[in-house]
Protein backbone atom coordinates (compact mmCIF):
# COMPACT_ATOMS: atom_id res chain seq x y z
CA UNK A 1 0.00 0.00 0.00
CA UNK A 2 1.59 3.33 -0.59
CA UNK A 3 2.17 6.01 1.26
CA UNK A 4 0.34 9.27 1.96
CA UNK A 5 2.23 12.94 1.44
CA UNK A 6 1.50 15.14 4.21
CA UNK A 7 2.01 18.48 3.93
CA UNK A 8 1.29 20.38 7.48
CA UNK A 9 3.12 23.33 9.66
CA UNK A 10 4.47 22.06 13.11
CA UNK A 11 5.99 24.81 15.78
CA UNK A 12 5.02 27.51 12.42
CA UNK A 13 7.62 25.52 10.34
CA UNK A 14 6.18 24.17 7.05
CA UNK A 15 6.97 20.38 7.12
CA UNK A 16 6.30 17.12 4.75
CA UNK A 17 5.93 13.61 6.02
CA UNK A 18 5.05 9.99 4.17
CA UNK A 19 2.94 7.81 6.65
CA UNK A 20 0.44 4.60 6.27
CA UNK A 21 -3.30 4.95 6.24
CA UNK A 22 -3.46 3.82 10.14
CA UNK A 23 -0.51 5.47 11.43
CA UNK A 24 -0.95 7.52 14.56
CA UNK A 25 -0.10 12.25 14.76
CA UNK A 26 1.99 10.72 17.86
CA UNK A 27 3.96 7.99 15.97
CA UNK A 28 4.39 10.51 12.89
CA UNK A 29 5.96 13.15 14.98
CA UNK A 30 7.95 10.86 17.24
CA UNK A 31 9.12 8.43 14.23
CA UNK A 32 9.41 10.30 11.46
CA UNK A 33 10.16 13.72 12.77
CA UNK A 34 12.01 13.20 15.59
CA UNK A 35 9.98 15.49 17.98
CA UNK A 36 10.09 13.28 20.78
CA UNK A 37 8.82 15.43 23.43
CA UNK A 38 5.18 14.39 22.96
CA UNK A 39 5.11 10.91 24.97
CA UNK A 40 3.11 7.74 24.51
CA UNK A 41 1.87 6.31 27.66
CA UNK A 42 -1.79 4.71 27.00
CA UNK A 43 -2.48 5.35 23.49
CA UNK A 44 -5.68 5.04 24.26
CA UNK A 45 -6.42 9.23 25.34
CA UNK A 46 -6.51 8.45 28.84
CA UNK A 47 -3.56 10.12 30.10
CA UNK A 48 -2.76 13.23 27.76
CA UNK A 49 1.32 12.52 27.55
CA UNK A 50 0.63 12.90 23.75
CA UNK A 51 -1.47 16.07 23.98
CA UNK A 52 -0.09 18.61 21.20
CA UNK A 53 -2.60 21.36 19.12
CA UNK A 54 -4.30 21.11 15.70
CA UNK A 55 -5.45 24.04 14.53
CA UNK A 56 -5.55 25.80 17.97
CA UNK A 57 -7.59 22.74 19.61
CA UNK A 58 -5.64 20.76 22.41
CA UNK A 59 -5.91 17.05 21.31
CA UNK A 60 -4.53 13.61 22.23
CA UNK A 61 -2.09 12.93 19.44
CA UNK A 62 -2.55 9.38 19.88
CA UNK A 63 -5.81 9.13 18.25
CA UNK A 64 -5.24 11.96 15.45
CA UNK A 65 -4.05 9.95 12.37
CA UNK A 66 -1.23 11.22 10.57
CA UNK A 67 -2.59 11.62 7.74
CA UNK A 68 -5.34 14.08 9.16
CA UNK A 69 -2.62 16.77 9.73
CA UNK A 70 -2.59 17.69 6.12
CA UNK A 71 -2.82 21.48 5.64
CA UNK A 72 -3.18 21.81 9.35
CA UNK A 73 -1.44 24.19 12.02
CA UNK A 74 0.22 21.78 14.85
CA UNK A 75 1.60 22.55 17.87
CA UNK A 76 4.18 20.91 20.17
CA UNK A 77 5.99 20.87 22.99
CA UNK A 78 9.26 21.28 20.65
CA UNK A 79 7.82 25.16 20.09
CA UNK A 80 7.00 26.12 23.35
CA UNK A 81 10.12 27.52 24.46
CA UNK A 82 11.68 30.45 22.76
CA UNK A 83 14.88 28.96 21.76
CA UNK A 84 16.73 29.34 24.97
CA UNK A 85 14.31 31.06 26.73
CA UNK A 86 12.13 28.62 28.65
CA UNK A 87 8.32 29.55 28.44
CA UNK A 88 7.46 31.18 31.93
CA UNK A 89 5.28 27.52 32.21
CA UNK A 90 7.87 26.10 31.69
CA UNK A 91 10.31 27.72 34.47
CA UNK A 92 7.82 27.33 36.90
CA UNK A 93 7.20 23.77 36.78
CA UNK A 94 10.76 23.86 37.66
CA UNK A 95 10.79 26.56 39.95
CA UNK A 96 7.73 24.23 41.94
CA UNK A 97 9.42 20.77 41.58
CA UNK A 98 5.86 20.01 39.33
CA UNK A 99 7.59 17.04 37.42
CA UNK A 100 9.70 13.61 38.73
CA UNK A 101 9.98 11.25 35.86
CA UNK A 102 9.16 13.85 33.63
CA UNK A 103 6.91 11.21 31.44
CA UNK A 104 3.74 13.50 31.61
CA UNK A 105 5.31 16.52 31.84
CA UNK A 106 5.13 17.58 27.96
CA UNK A 107 1.69 16.84 28.01
CA UNK A 108 0.92 19.27 31.34
CA UNK A 109 2.77 22.04 29.95
CA UNK A 110 1.30 22.19 26.48
CA UNK A 111 -2.25 21.79 28.09
CA UNK A 112 -1.51 24.30 30.30
CA UNK A 113 -0.41 26.26 28.06
CA UNK A 114 -3.67 26.02 25.87
CA UNK A 115 -5.35 26.48 29.26
CA UNK A 116 -4.23 30.13 29.93
CA UNK A 117 -4.18 31.08 25.56
CA UNK A 118 -7.80 31.20 26.36
CA UNK A 119 -8.35 32.30 30.60
CA UNK A 120 -4.83 34.23 31.66
CA UNK A 121 -7.07 33.81 34.64
CA UNK A 122 -8.57 30.42 35.85
CA UNK A 123 -9.77 29.33 39.56
CA UNK A 124 -7.87 26.44 40.57
CA UNK A 125 -11.01 24.40 40.53
CA UNK A 126 -11.21 25.23 36.46
CA UNK A 127 -6.95 24.34 35.88
CA UNK A 128 -8.09 20.92 38.24
CA UNK A 129 -10.74 20.09 35.55
CA UNK A 130 -9.05 21.22 32.30
CA UNK A 131 -5.88 19.02 33.26
CA UNK A 132 -7.92 15.92 34.35
CA UNK A 133 -7.08 14.21 31.17
CA UNK A 134 -3.59 14.79 31.95
CA UNK A 135 -2.50 11.66 34.76
CA UNK A 136 0.80 11.89 36.77
CA UNK A 137 1.47 8.77 38.20
CA UNK A 138 4.48 10.48 40.54
CA UNK A 139 3.88 14.04 41.91
CA UNK A 140 0.81 14.03 43.33
CA UNK A 141 -0.76 16.49 40.92
CA UNK A 142 -0.57 19.63 43.89
CA UNK A 143 2.53 20.90 42.66
CA UNK A 144 1.82 21.11 39.24
CA UNK A 145 -1.57 23.29 39.83
CA UNK A 146 0.33 25.62 41.71
CA UNK A 147 2.91 25.99 39.10
CA UNK A 148 0.38 26.42 36.16
CA UNK A 149 -1.61 29.01 39.08
CA UNK A 150 1.36 30.72 40.08
CA UNK A 151 2.20 31.24 36.61
CA UNK A 152 -1.16 32.07 35.73
CA UNK A 153 -0.15 35.34 38.47
CA UNK A 154 2.87 36.30 36.86
CA UNK A 155 1.60 36.74 33.09
CA UNK A 156 -1.23 38.61 34.49
CA UNK A 157 1.48 41.23 36.24
CA UNK A 158 3.93 40.72 33.29
CA UNK B 1 -6.60 0.63 5.22
CA UNK B 2 -7.13 3.37 2.86
CA UNK B 3 -7.78 6.90 3.96
CA UNK B 4 -9.76 9.08 2.34
CA UNK B 5 -10.49 12.69 3.37
CA UNK B 6 -13.39 14.14 0.77
CA UNK B 7 -14.46 17.51 0.88
CA UNK B 8 -18.39 17.66 -0.10
CA UNK B 9 -21.05 14.53 1.35
CA UNK B 10 -21.69 13.44 -2.05
CA UNK B 11 -18.28 12.42 -2.19
CA UNK B 12 -17.92 10.82 1.17
CA UNK B 13 -21.36 8.61 0.74
CA UNK B 14 -20.24 7.55 -2.76
CA UNK B 15 -16.86 6.51 -1.54
CA UNK B 16 -18.62 4.68 1.55
CA UNK B 17 -21.24 3.09 -1.20
CA UNK B 18 -18.51 2.12 -3.25
CA UNK B 19 -16.25 0.22 -0.21
CA UNK B 20 -16.81 -3.89 -0.55
CA UNK B 21 -14.90 -3.91 2.40
CA UNK B 22 -15.72 -2.21 5.72
CA UNK B 23 -16.51 1.12 5.74
CA UNK B 24 -15.67 3.68 8.95
CA UNK B 25 -16.57 7.51 8.71
CA UNK B 26 -14.00 9.11 10.89
CA UNK B 27 -15.06 12.34 12.69
CA UNK B 28 -13.01 13.02 16.21
CA UNK B 29 -11.88 9.26 15.82
CA UNK B 30 -12.19 9.26 19.47
CA UNK B 31 -14.22 5.93 19.69
CA UNK B 32 -12.52 4.80 15.83
CA UNK B 33 -9.19 5.53 16.65
CA UNK B 34 -9.40 3.02 19.98
CA UNK B 35 -11.46 0.54 18.09
CA UNK B 36 -8.85 -0.03 15.31
CA UNK B 37 -5.62 -0.02 17.73
CA UNK B 38 -7.51 -2.89 19.83
CA UNK B 39 -8.24 -4.43 16.76
CA UNK B 40 -11.83 -4.26 17.67
CA UNK B 41 -12.80 -2.36 14.08
CA UNK B 42 -10.27 -3.32 10.89
CA UNK B 43 -11.99 -1.00 8.79
CA UNK B 44 -10.70 -1.26 4.92
CA UNK B 45 -11.63 2.31 4.42
CA UNK B 46 -11.78 5.64 7.00
CA UNK B 47 -13.58 8.17 5.54
CA UNK B 48 -12.49 11.76 7.59
CA UNK B 49 -14.94 13.93 7.32
CA UNK B 50 -13.85 17.30 8.61
CA UNK B 51 -12.59 18.46 4.97
CA UNK B 52 -16.50 18.89 4.39
CA UNK B 53 -16.94 22.57 5.23
CA UNK B 54 -20.68 22.27 6.27
CA UNK B 55 -20.23 19.40 8.91
CA UNK B 56 -18.17 22.10 11.03
CA UNK B 57 -21.21 24.59 10.80
CA UNK B 58 -23.75 24.83 13.69
CA UNK B 59 -26.76 26.97 11.50
CA UNK B 60 -29.83 28.57 12.84
CA UNK B 61 -32.68 26.86 11.17
CA UNK B 62 -36.19 27.43 11.89
CA UNK B 63 -35.67 28.88 15.59
CA UNK B 64 -33.58 25.86 16.41
CA UNK B 65 -30.28 24.85 15.53
CA UNK B 66 -28.70 21.97 13.16
CA UNK B 67 -25.30 21.08 14.29
CA UNK B 68 -22.51 19.55 11.37
CA UNK B 69 -21.32 15.79 11.99
CA UNK B 70 -17.79 17.32 12.57
CA UNK B 71 -18.54 19.84 15.28
CA UNK B 72 -16.33 18.91 18.35
CA UNK B 73 -17.52 19.25 21.91
CA UNK B 74 -15.73 22.40 22.64
CA UNK B 75 -17.26 24.46 19.69
CA UNK B 76 -20.49 23.23 20.86
CA UNK B 77 -19.68 24.34 24.21
CA UNK B 78 -18.67 27.99 22.57
CA UNK B 79 -22.19 28.54 20.79
CA UNK B 80 -23.58 30.74 23.36
CA UNK B 81 -27.18 30.06 21.13
CA UNK B 82 -27.18 26.76 21.67
CA UNK B 83 -25.92 26.64 25.25
CA UNK B 84 -29.08 28.94 25.92
CA UNK B 85 -31.47 26.92 24.19
CA UNK B 86 -30.59 23.42 24.88
CA UNK B 87 -28.18 23.51 28.52
CA UNK B 88 -28.69 19.71 29.06
CA UNK B 89 -27.81 18.67 25.45
CA UNK B 90 -24.35 21.07 25.73
CA UNK B 91 -23.67 19.68 29.09
CA UNK B 92 -24.66 15.84 28.18
CA UNK B 93 -21.80 16.45 25.13
CA UNK B 94 -18.99 18.54 27.40
CA UNK B 95 -19.20 15.48 29.57
CA UNK B 96 -17.75 13.36 27.34
CA UNK B 97 -13.95 12.71 28.45
CA UNK B 98 -11.21 15.47 29.25
CA UNK B 99 -10.20 18.71 27.13
CA UNK B 100 -8.23 16.67 24.87
CA UNK B 101 -11.34 14.79 24.08
CA UNK B 102 -13.98 17.60 23.68
CA UNK B 103 -11.47 19.04 21.24
CA UNK B 104 -12.08 16.68 19.11
CA UNK B 105 -15.24 14.28 20.05
CA UNK B 106 -18.26 15.15 18.27
CA UNK B 107 -21.85 14.59 19.50
CA UNK B 108 -23.00 13.18 15.95
CA UNK B 109 -20.18 10.31 16.71
CA UNK B 110 -21.31 9.73 20.14
CA UNK B 111 -24.55 8.90 18.73
CA UNK B 112 -22.96 6.61 16.00
CA UNK B 113 -20.92 4.79 18.01
CA UNK B 114 -24.30 3.56 19.37
CA UNK B 115 -23.02 3.07 23.17
CA UNK B 116 -26.28 2.51 25.22
CA UNK B 117 -23.76 4.84 27.73
CA UNK B 118 -22.93 7.89 25.18
CA UNK B 119 -23.84 10.71 27.49
CA UNK B 120 -24.97 13.45 24.74
CA UNK B 121 -27.96 10.57 23.76
CA UNK B 122 -30.10 10.71 26.47
CA UNK B 123 -30.13 14.54 26.44
CA UNK B 124 -30.72 14.55 22.79
CA UNK B 125 -33.38 11.83 22.51
CA UNK B 126 -35.12 14.18 25.67
CA UNK B 127 -34.77 17.21 23.14
CA UNK B 128 -36.40 15.63 20.28
CA UNK B 129 -32.95 15.79 17.85
CA UNK B 130 -33.29 14.68 15.05
CA UNK B 131 -30.56 13.43 12.59
CA UNK B 132 -30.24 14.18 9.04
CA UNK B 133 -29.13 10.96 7.23
CA UNK B 134 -27.28 11.34 3.71
CA UNK B 135 -27.49 8.02 1.39
CA UNK B 136 -26.53 7.00 -1.94
CA UNK B 137 -30.72 7.48 -2.29
CA UNK B 138 -30.71 10.90 -0.65
CA UNK B 139 -31.56 12.77 2.52
CA UNK B 140 -33.95 11.27 5.40
CA UNK B 141 -34.61 12.47 8.70
CA UNK B 142 -34.58 10.16 11.59
CA UNK B 143 -35.05 10.72 15.96
CA UNK B 144 -31.83 10.02 17.39
CA UNK B 145 -33.06 7.27 19.55
CA UNK B 146 -33.68 5.16 16.37
CA UNK B 147 -30.24 5.60 15.14
CA UNK B 148 -28.98 2.42 17.56
CA UNK B 149 -30.08 -0.77 17.10
CA UNK B 150 -28.09 -2.28 20.13
CA UNK B 151 -24.85 -1.92 21.78
CA UNK B 152 -22.16 -0.61 18.80
CA UNK B 153 -24.85 -1.45 16.44
CA UNK B 154 -26.35 1.34 13.91
CA UNK B 155 -29.55 1.85 11.90
CA UNK B 156 -27.74 3.04 9.07
CA UNK B 157 -27.69 1.52 6.00
CA UNK B 158 -24.46 0.91 3.52
CA UNK B 159 -23.17 4.16 2.59
CA UNK B 160 -25.54 5.93 4.75
CA UNK B 161 -23.89 8.45 7.21
CA UNK B 162 -25.31 11.47 9.47
CA UNK B 163 -25.14 14.52 8.11
CA UNK B 164 -26.13 16.63 10.79
CA UNK B 165 -28.51 16.70 14.75
CA UNK B 166 -31.43 19.21 14.29
CA UNK B 167 -32.53 20.90 17.48
CA UNK B 168 -35.66 22.29 17.35
CA UNK B 169 -36.82 25.52 18.47
CA UNK B 170 -37.48 26.35 22.09
CA UNK B 171 -41.12 27.76 23.46
CA UNK B 172 -41.24 30.42 25.93
CA UNK B 173 -40.82 28.98 29.84
CA UNK B 174 -38.98 25.48 28.60
CA UNK B 175 -35.57 24.00 29.96
CA UNK B 176 -33.65 20.17 30.00
CA UNK B 177 -30.99 18.73 32.17
CA UNK B 178 -28.56 15.98 31.44
CA UNK B 179 -27.04 14.04 34.22
CA UNK B 180 -25.02 11.21 35.31
CA UNK B 181 -23.85 8.53 37.55
CA UNK B 182 -20.25 7.39 37.54
CA UNK B 183 -18.17 7.18 41.03
CA UNK B 184 -15.45 9.24 40.09
CA UNK B 185 -15.43 13.57 39.13
CA UNK B 186 -14.10 13.12 35.61
CA UNK B 187 -13.30 10.34 32.98
CA UNK B 188 -15.41 8.01 33.16
CA UNK B 189 -18.27 5.96 31.43
CA UNK B 190 -22.39 6.48 32.65
CA UNK B 191 -23.63 4.15 34.97
CA UNK B 192 -26.58 5.50 34.70
CA UNK B 193 -27.38 8.78 32.25
CA UNK B 194 -30.86 10.87 31.94
CA UNK B 195 -31.86 13.82 29.97
CA UNK B 196 -35.15 15.08 31.22
CA UNK B 197 -36.82 18.17 29.00
CA UNK B 198 -40.22 19.90 29.89
CA UNK B 199 -42.22 23.09 28.80
CA UNK B 200 -44.34 24.81 31.67
CA UNK B 201 -47.26 26.98 30.52
CA UNK B 202 -48.02 30.34 32.00
CA UNK B 203 -49.06 29.50 35.61
CA UNK B 204 -46.15 26.51 36.06
CA UNK B 205 -47.96 23.79 34.98
CA UNK B 206 -46.04 21.09 32.74
CA UNK B 207 -47.53 21.26 29.51
CA UNK B 208 -45.05 18.84 27.26
CA UNK B 209 -42.02 16.40 28.38
CA UNK B 210 -39.79 14.20 27.32
CA UNK B 211 -37.88 11.63 29.76
CA UNK B 212 -34.29 9.56 28.18
CA UNK B 213 -32.54 7.05 30.04
CA UNK B 214 -29.16 5.77 29.37
CA UNK B 215 -26.84 2.82 30.40
CA UNK B 216 -29.38 0.95 31.65
CA UNK B 217 -30.60 -0.99 28.50
CA UNK B 218 -29.11 -2.14 24.99
CA UNK B 219 -29.51 1.36 23.67
CA UNK B 220 -30.76 4.81 24.86
CA UNK B 221 -34.90 5.00 25.17
CA UNK B 222 -37.76 7.44 25.91
CA UNK B 223 -39.75 6.46 28.78
CA UNK B 224 -43.16 8.01 28.29
CA UNK B 225 -44.62 7.20 31.33
CA UNK B 226 -42.16 8.99 33.28
CA UNK B 227 -43.17 12.29 31.03
CA UNK B 228 -46.72 11.97 31.34
CA UNK B 229 -46.00 11.63 35.51
CA UNK B 230 -44.73 15.50 34.87
CA UNK B 231 -47.28 16.72 32.40
CA UNK B 232 -50.18 18.84 33.82
CA UNK B 233 -48.46 18.92 37.30
CA UNK B 234 -46.43 21.32 38.60
CA UNK B 235 -43.40 19.05 38.52
CA UNK B 236 -44.44 18.98 42.78
CA UNK B 237 -42.69 16.26 44.92
CA UNK B 238 -45.49 13.68 43.82
CA UNK B 239 -45.20 14.26 40.28
CA UNK B 240 -41.12 13.56 40.76
CA UNK B 241 -41.95 10.66 42.70
CA UNK B 242 -44.44 9.20 39.88
CA UNK B 243 -41.51 10.02 37.33
CA UNK B 244 -38.70 8.50 39.51
CA UNK B 245 -41.01 5.63 39.90
CA UNK B 246 -41.81 5.58 36.23
CA UNK B 247 -37.71 5.52 35.31
CA UNK B 248 -37.17 2.91 37.49
CA UNK B 249 -39.53 0.40 36.52
CA UNK B 250 -38.38 1.21 33.01
CA UNK B 251 -34.88 0.74 33.51
CA UNK B 252 -33.96 -2.87 32.51
CA UNK B 253 -29.65 -2.42 33.23
CA UNK B 254 -27.36 -5.18 33.79
CA UNK B 255 -25.39 -6.37 36.39
CA UNK B 256 -21.32 -5.11 35.90
CA UNK B 257 -18.77 -3.97 37.39
CA UNK B 258 -19.35 -0.91 37.68
CA UNK B 259 -22.96 -1.17 39.14
CA UNK B 260 -25.36 -3.50 39.79
CA UNK B 261 -29.05 -3.69 38.44
CA UNK B 262 -30.22 -3.16 41.58
CA UNK B 263 -28.38 0.01 41.91
CA UNK B 264 -28.96 1.21 38.46
CA UNK B 265 -32.51 0.96 38.84
CA UNK B 266 -32.47 3.07 41.82
CA UNK B 267 -30.23 5.59 40.24
CA UNK B 268 -32.09 5.89 37.18
CA UNK B 269 -34.93 7.33 39.39
CA UNK B 270 -32.80 9.54 41.38
CA UNK B 271 -31.02 10.84 38.44
CA UNK B 272 -34.72 11.66 36.83
CA UNK B 273 -35.73 13.41 40.45
CA UNK B 274 -32.86 15.61 39.77
CA UNK B 275 -32.49 16.26 36.13
CA UNK B 276 -36.11 17.24 36.35
CA UNK B 277 -35.70 19.42 38.84
CA UNK B 278 -33.19 21.41 37.17
CA UNK B 279 -34.87 21.57 33.99
CA UNK B 280 -38.42 22.99 35.57
CA UNK B 281 -35.98 25.49 37.61
CA UNK B 282 -34.29 25.96 34.14
CA UNK B 283 -37.81 26.93 32.11
CA UNK B 284 -38.69 28.97 35.52
CA UNK B 285 -35.83 30.85 34.52
CA UNK B 286 -34.04 30.48 38.29
CA UNK B 287 -31.33 28.51 37.22
C1 LIG C 1 -10.48 9.05 27.17
C2 LIG C 1 -11.88 8.96 26.63
C3 LIG C 1 -12.95 9.35 27.42
C4 LIG C 1 -14.25 9.25 26.95
N1 LIG C 1 -15.27 9.64 27.76
C5 LIG C 1 -16.55 9.54 27.33
C6 LIG C 1 -17.62 9.95 28.15
O1 LIG C 1 -17.43 10.42 29.27
N2 LIG C 1 -18.89 9.82 27.68
C7 LIG C 1 -19.14 9.32 26.45
O2 LIG C 1 -20.31 9.24 26.06
N3 LIG C 1 -18.14 8.94 25.62
C8 LIG C 1 -16.86 9.03 26.04
N4 LIG C 1 -15.83 8.63 25.22
C9 LIG C 1 -16.14 8.07 23.89
C10 LIG C 1 -16.05 9.06 22.72
O3 LIG C 1 -15.18 10.12 23.01
C11 LIG C 1 -17.41 9.64 22.35
O4 LIG C 1 -18.31 8.60 22.03
C12 LIG C 1 -17.33 10.65 21.20
O5 LIG C 1 -18.46 11.47 21.18
C13 LIG C 1 -17.16 10.01 19.84
O6 LIG C 1 -17.15 11.04 18.86
P1 LIG C 1 -16.03 11.09 17.72
O7 LIG C 1 -16.34 12.27 16.89
O8 LIG C 1 -14.68 11.02 18.29
O9 LIG C 1 -16.38 9.74 16.94
P2 LIG C 1 -15.51 8.78 16.03
O10 LIG C 1 -14.57 8.00 16.84
O11 LIG C 1 -14.97 9.53 14.87
O12 LIG C 1 -16.70 7.85 15.52
C14 LIG C 1 -17.40 6.98 16.40
C15 LIG C 1 -18.20 5.97 15.59
O13 LIG C 1 -19.28 6.59 14.90
C16 LIG C 1 -19.11 6.51 13.51
N5 LIG C 1 -19.41 7.83 12.97
C17 LIG C 1 -18.86 9.01 13.37
N6 LIG C 1 -19.43 10.04 12.72
C18 LIG C 1 -20.37 9.50 11.90
C19 LIG C 1 -21.29 10.05 10.97
N7 LIG C 1 -21.36 11.37 10.77
N8 LIG C 1 -22.11 9.20 10.30
C20 LIG C 1 -22.05 7.86 10.52
N9 LIG C 1 -21.18 7.28 11.37
C21 LIG C 1 -20.36 8.09 12.06
C22 LIG C 1 -17.66 6.10 13.28
O14 LIG C 1 -17.48 5.37 12.07
C23 LIG C 1 -17.38 5.27 14.50
O15 LIG C 1 -17.86 3.97 14.33
C24 LIG C 1 -14.50 8.74 25.64
C25 LIG C 1 -13.42 8.36 24.84
C26 LIG C 1 -12.12 8.46 25.31
C27 LIG C 1 -10.98 8.06 24.43
S1 LIG D 1 -0.83 8.46 24.88
FE1 LIG D 1 -2.39 9.72 24.10
S2 LIG D 1 -3.64 10.00 25.81
FE2 LIG D 1 -2.19 8.58 26.57
S1 LIG E 1 6.29 13.20 36.77
FE1 LIG E 1 6.23 11.05 36.47
S2 LIG E 1 4.25 10.80 35.62
FE2 LIG E 1 4.24 12.85 36.14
Amino acid sequence: MSQIHVQTTINGDETEFLCDAEETLLDALRDKLGLTGAKEGCGTGDCGACSVTVDGRLVCSCLVLGAEAHGREITTIEGMANGEELHPLQQKFLDHAALQCGICTPGFLVAAKALLDRNPNPTETEVRYWLAGNLCRCTGYDKIIRAVMDTAAEMRGA
Amino acid sequence: MRFEAPTTVEAAVSLLAAETGMARVLAGGTDLLVQMKSGMAEPDLVVDIKRIDAMHEITPEDGGFRIGAAVPGIALGEHEGVKAAWPGVVEGTELIGSTQIQGRATMVGNLCNCSPAADSVPAMAAAGAIARVAGPDGSRDVPVEEIAAGPGKSNLAKGEMVDSVFLPARPANAGDAYLRFIPRTEMDIAVVGCGVNLVLDGDGTCSEARVALGAVAARVFLVPEAAEALVGTKVDDAALDALAAACSAAATPIDDKRGTVEFRKKVAGVLARRAATIARDRAKGSA
